[in-house]
């Protein structure tokens, strides 16, 4: 996985690519967290993300809901047709935002 | 690619998040051999590597170690087998849960994946010198 970070306008937009397991999330995390923590809006481009397993939504689902306890907001922007699946499979399309 | 498949491949990996890669690429080369859409060709990898990733996490709790997983992938006549050996932790069959689908939190996705994409899922005691032997099967129409 690789990322790239984009701050335009106040939002932090994310762009994150390749494959997202167990081996990569912690990296993630300390990619997304501390603009969440930092009480930033964030924008995750998931365009280039080819796969995404378990541990990823996990990243996504922490994310949202730490985004949500400090009063700001993630949004998933640009999502791959692979990525949606499994975010539709684990049935948080309602939940996460998807913009 | 195959219309009739008969399959049966299997290969080690040493049990470590950093094997993931290897086992979707391993499943992704079998599966090439099939003719089956693309998208269930996905959830199939998605389900192997759940499983893989679930050996590492819980039969050895993230532990380093030398050892390896087998994974074993075999179709005949449709049906669809794959086979998971390991020698980490006895699985306690009782304390497998997916968690509940209204109940918003990370973790507990992955089991909950392999339910929704194979029709069995199977725990048993594996034979020497395994300890788990996990087989996961579905029907495939091809």
């Amino acid at each position: 996985m690789s990322y790239k970070v984009i701050e335009e306008g106040g939002i932090s937009i994310v762009h994150l690519d390749g494959e997202i397991d167990m081996d990569v999330t912690e990296k993630a995390k300390e990619v997304i967290m501390p603009l969440i923590e930092a009480k930033k809006e964030v924008h995750l481009n998931l365009k280039e993300v080819q796969y995404m397993d378990s541990s990823g939504i996990s990243v996504l689902i922490e994310s949202h809901q730490k985004a949500t306890e400090l009063g700001t907001k993630v949004i998933l922007k640009d999502i791959s047709k692979s990525v949606l699946k499994v975010i539709m499979m684990a049935k948080l399309e309602q939940i996460l935002n998807l913009g | 690619m195959n219309n009739l498949a008969q399959i049966s491949e299997q290969r080690d990996f040493v049990v470590s998040s950093s094997s993931l890669k290897d086992v979707r690429s391993f499943s992704r080369e079998v599966f090439e051999k099939v003719n089956i859409d693309q998208d269930l060709k996905d959830e199939l990898v998605l389900a192997i590597a759940e499983a893989a990733q679930n050996i590492v996490k819980h039969a050895y709790q993230g532990e380093d170690t030398e050892d390896k997983m087998e994974i074993k992938i075999s179709l005949s006549n449709g049906n669809l087998e794959i086979g998971f050996f390991d020698k980490g932790r006895p699985v306690e069959k009782d304390k497998i849960r997916h968690r509940k689908i209204d109940d918003i939190k990370p973790g507990g996705l992955g089991t909950f994946f392999i339910q929704q994409i194979m029709d069995a899922v199977v725990f048993k005691e594996g034979e020497k010198p395994w300890i788990n032997h996990l087989i996961l099967s579905k029907k495939i129409n091809y």
